[in-house]
């Protein structure tokens, strides 16, 4: 059924591969670094730099195994990265720059 | 507007397979039969809004599915209740 | 290499260095905006269910319009997504996912949890609900209607679980005190120890 469908790879709803998977139902508390990726996004929506939709639609684009593999707010980040790049907020050389030296 | 009780059916098509998309309606939905619940209000699409395209204001309905329809392997009396843009509505 | 392979904490480095020089986000405001955030928690939520559960025109406005209920709890709702609210009752559970991402109704109930936005929950939620509150130690009786709320567009949603016997002229505090977090999601209901 659904299976066949080329359904995107966020698209999770029934998917087969998940349903014998139990919940983790740990609580997994947020730390600075999720905290702090979470308000950036925040601001951003705030002063129209990057939508919701913006953030969803980029993180969407993350290959599937990064996707997998990358926690919640690790997905954001790469995100926000991508779309700030895409618009010209930033520019790779700047942001190279600035990681050195971060 | 699509009024309480409308049968309608989700739009059998997969805009992923056209290029980079940002859908808001899931996949399990798709080609299946389900009844408006209520009018939610509308927005705009964020189909658009994820690419900085020209927004439309969408009317947003509340549709109801029964999960039997929905997977080949269901027991019991269960119903998934999802907010659809009417652009992705036909006439059951 | 792709700079978006570069890893996350380096990639937050540098956009938080370039964000607070390009003046787009400064270190006092991701501060600010982490402890207005921080503020939301499961216990705005649990609010205004124990007040829902003995004010009946509270809970007619709540369930009729969940935004203007929460603001009445003195919640900041302004541009955040409306907020539907969703009733338990004798013949009908509900629960809520996003099978898409992780739309939560954070204004009321704080930060989505771990459990919420994983894999495993959004894929069963939709498909095989009822054994998996059964791994939440929820069991819903077979006669028992269960819709599962798929937040995929524009609406927050949360739930408002039935009063448990056994607390007849309780007050407001005790009540809201018996409401957790998931109790509002649906994949638990509160109990009286």
């Amino acid at each position: 059924m659904s299976e066949a469908t080329p359904r995107a790879m966020h698209d999770l709803g029934g998917v087969s591969k998940f349903m014998c998977e139990a919940v983790d139902a740990e609580p997994h508390a947020l730390n600075d670094f999720d905290r702090t990726v979470d308000a950036i996004r925040g601001i951003l929506g705030g002063k129209k730099v990057m939508g919701v939709d913006e953030l969803r639609r980029n993180i969407e684009a993350i290959p599937e195994a990064d996707y997998l593999r990358l926690s919640y707010y690790q997905r954001w980040i790469r995100a926000i990265t991508a779309h700030l790049l895409r618009q010209g907020v930033i520019t790779e050389a700047e942001l190279i720059a600035a990681m050195e030296d971060a | 507007m699509l009024a309480s009780g409308t049968p309608v059916r989700v739009k059998l098509d997969w805009p992923e397979t056209r290029g980079p998309c940002h859908i808001r309606t899931p996949h399990y939905l798709r080609g299946h039969q389900g009844v408006v619940v209520r009018h939610l209000g509308d927005f705009p699409n964020p189909e658009a809004l994820a690419f900085r395209r020209p927004e439309q204001i969408l009317p947003l309905y509340h549709v109801r599915f029964p999960m039997a329809g929905l997977w080949p392997d269901q027991h019991g009396n269960n119903t998934v209740l999802v907010e659809l843009y009417e652009s992705w509505l036909e006439a059951a | 290499m792709n700079i978006l392979e570069a890893p996350s904490e380096k990639l937050l480095a540098g956009i938080r260095k370039l964000l607070a020089e390009k003046n787009i986000a400064t270190e006092a405001e991701i501060a600010e905006r982490i402890r207005i955030t921080d503020e939301a928690s499961p216990a705005r939520g649990a609010a205004m269910v124990a007040r829902a559960w003995t004010d009946p025109d509270y809970k007619a406005l709540m369930l009729r319009d969940g935004t203007l209920a929460a603001e009445a709890m003195g919640v900041p709702m302004r541009g955040l997504p409306p907020l539907g609210v969703l009733e338990n009752t004798a013949e009908l559970h509900n629960l809520v996912v996003c099978t898409l991402c992780s739309c939560y109704p954070r204004a009321v109930l704080g930060y989505p949890p771990f459990w919420f936005k994983s894999a495993a929950y959004r894929a069963r939620a939709v498909r095989d609900p009822r054994a998996m509150l059964v791994e939440f130690g929820t069991t819903i009786p077979d006669d028992m209607k269960l819709e599962v709320v798929d937040s995929t567009a524009d609406y927050r949603w949360m739930v408002l679980p039935r009063r448990p016997a056994g607390t007849e002229g309780w007050s407001a505090e005790q009540l809201a005190a018996l409401v957790h977090e998931g109790d509002m999601i649906g994949i638990t209901v509160p109990r009286v120890k």
